[in-house]
């Protein structure tokens, strides 16, 4: 190539060879990004960082009242805080990357028409706050099992992947719903009735195992409930089997999910700066 | 030298919306023109067509843009309001694609487009150093290694560790400022960043940025509608005007025919009824800018067709876009001639400090708005009387009091 001088070469459609070096290069910024929505996020509240674990805490004790004492849905022998709150985590890690990352584009937009960086690290940072918030949150799952004398198994050393799987679920919808609500405004409505609505219909509050077997298919085709009864299976062992086709067809969801949103994000990507 | 931007043939295609005002879309809008697209055809199975007009078109904010930049050069780019000098900035720091032609860079570019660029109100100096450093591309260990000398050059060391909200606007551009200025870029790519602070940080900062060109052969890109800092800082010039290239030369033959053409704009084409023919400074002394010891006045000339009660107004406006002094025909005339006539209209350079001034004009009458003008012409004043400005300081009020102090 005669262009061999040169380190930068601007043209239309060219930025896509140099797009995942330049992710590489521009890393620090991203830590510097998600660092900055940490820091701010609890700046000013008088009881900070404790939000992230009063929130999922106080959802529990209300799921278990709701559902463990009143609604007497069976736990399988495991205490209902435990089972709730092993549900929780990753819903809560979902459902706080999909509010975070919908909006990051949006509330970063003069970095955007400013600065030049892949756009990618934007939710990705997004994701990445909630994913400390979910760390916060497992040590209070720690604290819960140690307080009802609940030693989990081995089984526990295979939570990463679930996470992984969680994370996948939760950057992959992040980056459709950020791109989209670059172009679609209307998209920030429809973000908080979503995870207000997956709420119920994933198995947080209850056990999936209490959903009638003909319908156990089409019930993994969310995503999250192949994730939360990965978790809870980790976690609480036996009392809760994992459907293993259910959990296959949900990681297969959750893998299109990703490359999708990743293609998407990508081709839209070009035209951020001139719509946002 | 060697060559180390070379621009080719770049464009920029915008599609503008006529319908809408956002230029994000809204589902509801998406999905009811396709409803209505669709009901449409219902009613109308032939027709092919639609009988509307259309919604968008197409608009080029730069078209066959080419130069080259030399290593070390320090090129200002000039141009009005809508000549294209943002959107080149914005290609040139990749935050948007050309539509046609490439740019080949060789080197690191840094883009300050804005100063304090993703500044946190809630964090404190300190944090927002890091902040911004990352943003504007440097790495950790870099800002680390400079942090004293960007407090130092800021002088904030006492609110490090105060959050930027508390600052003064003063403070927190000076630190904005502190933390580019310590970029080290082969290229740096400016655009009117200035026009924020205090004169004295102003001059500070363009003292830096000579420093950094000057003496370490940097190549700098700077946009501004102050001459005088384009003067003062740039070997060369490019001046865009409609998105293309109109003069690409050294820097003070391209500030000549800048100044010169912005003092009579083209008002071919324009077929209001009403409007101005050519708008002009007339002064007495022979430079391209005003002294203390001139005389000038505006001279205004328009075409009138049609007279309901018309009125011919003026605006002048300082650099920064304060509007300072304005008047209107109908304060001196009952009633303005039809036909072309010109009026002139003396201008208070006793009371102007040094700098660009800017004159807005506008035609109209009880009806309607004939014609409308952001940049009529404009000006610049040179005082060689004022010695706060000569000491490189400048005067806190917009305006001079044009009277002598004496002695009781």
């Amino acid at each position: 190539m005669i262009n061999k001088d040169y380190d930068l070469i601007i043209e239309p459609g060219g930025g896509v060879r140099r797009y995942w070096r330049d992710l590489w290069k521009y890393r620090e910024l991203f830590l510097f990004l998600a660092w900055r929505d940490i820091l701010v996020r609890y700046k000013q509240t008088a009881i900070g960082i404790a939000w992230s674990v009063l929130r999922p805490f106080l959802t529990m004790i209300v799921f278990t009242i709701v559902f463990g004492t009143l609604a007497k849905l069976p736990s399988n022998g495991v205490p209902y805080p435990i089972m709730v709150y092993a549900a929780m985590l990753p819903w809560q890690f979902f459902a706080n990357s999909l509010s975070e990352s919908s909006n990051s584009l949006i509330d970063n937009s003069n970095l955007l028409t400013k600065v030049y960086f892949p756009r990618l690290i934007v939710p990705a940072g997004s994701v990445i706050v909630a994913l400390v918030d979910f760390f916060i949150s497992l040590v209070i799952l720690f604290g819960i099992m140690a307080w009802y004398r609940y030693l989990p198994d081995v089984r526990m050393l295979l939570l990463p992947l679930f996470l992984a799987l969680a994370f996948l679920a939760s950057f992959g919808a992040g980056l459709w719903l950020s791109a989209l609500n670059v172009k679609y405004r209307d998209f920030r409505y429809v973000v908080p009735f979503l995870v207000q609505f997956g709420l119920y219909i994933s198995p947080v509050g209850f056990s999936s195992a209490i959903v009638p077997e003909k319908w156990r298919m089409l019930y993994f085709l969310n995503p999250m409930v192949g994730v939360i009864d990965g978790f809870r299976w980790a976690i609480l062992g036996d009392a809760f089997p994992v459907y293993w086709p259910g959990l296959a067809l949900s990681a297969l969801l959750t893998m299109v999910m990703f490359v999708g949103g990743l293609l998407y994000f990508r081709n839209m990507e070009r035209s951020f700066a001139d719509v946002v | 030298m060697s060559t180390i931007i070379s621009v080719e043939n770049l464009g920029k295609k915008y599609t503008l919306h006529h319908q809408q005002r956002e230029s994000y879309t809204a589902l509801r809008d998406v999905i009811s023109n396709g409803v209505a697209a669709f009901g449409r055809k219902l009613l109308h199975p032939f027709s092919t067509s639609r009988p509307q007009v259309p919604e968008q078109e197409d608009f080029w904010a730069l078209k066959d843009v080419s130069f080259e930049v030399k290593q070390g050069d320090r090129i200002g780019i000039i141009g009005r309001n809508g000549a294209g000098k943002s959107t080149l900035l914005k290609i040139l720091s990749r935050i948007t694609e050309p539509t046609t032609g490439r740019v080949k860079i060789k080197g690191r570019v840094a883009s300050l487009l804005e100063v304090g660029t993703g500044f946190h109100a809630e964090l404190t100096g300190r944090e927002n150093i890091f902040l911004n450093g990352a943003i504007l591309g440097m790495g950790r260990a870099e800002i680390k290694k400079k942090f004293d000398e960007i407090v130092d050059f800021a002088e904030i060391e006492k609110f490090l560790d105060t959050p930027v909200k508390r600052y003064s606007s003063g403070m927190y551009v000076r630190l904005a400022f502190a933390v580019a200025a310590h970029l080290e870029p082969e290229i740096l790519v400016v655009d009117e960043v200035l026009a924020v602070g205090d004169a004295q940080f102003q001059k500070k900062c363009l003292g830096k940025m000579e420093d950094v060109s000057a003496k370490e052969g940097r190549t700098v890109l700077f946009v501004s509608h102050n001459m005088g800092a384009v003067k003062s800082l740039c070997n060369r010039g490019v001046i865009l005007n409609n998105g293309a290239v109109r003069l690409d030369s050294d820097i003070d033959s391209v500030i000549n025919l800048y100044v010169n053409s912005e003092n009579s704009f083209d008002s071919a084409g324009n077929d209001n009824i009403n409007c101005f023919e050519n708008v002009g400074i007339i002064a007495s002394g022979k430079n391209s800018f005003i002294t203390n010891n001139d005389n000038a006045s505006l001279a205004v000339r328009i075409n009138v067709k049609q007279n309901r009660n018309l009125n011919c107004g003026i605006t002048i406006y300082n650099s920064v876009g304060i509007p300072l002094l304005s008047s209107c025909m109908l304060d001196t005339y009952d009633v303005i001639n039809i036909g072309i006539s010109e009026y002139l209209l003396e201008l208070p350079i006793q009371i102007l400090h040094s700098g660009n001034y800017r004159v807005e004009g506008a035609i109209w009458d009880d009806f309607q708005v004939y014609d409308q003008r952001e940049c009529l012409c404009t000006f610049d004043v040179l005082r060689d009387d004022s010695k706060l400005e000569i000491n490189g300081v400048g005067y806190k009020g917009y305006l001079k009091l044009p009277f002598k102090w004496s002695n009781q």
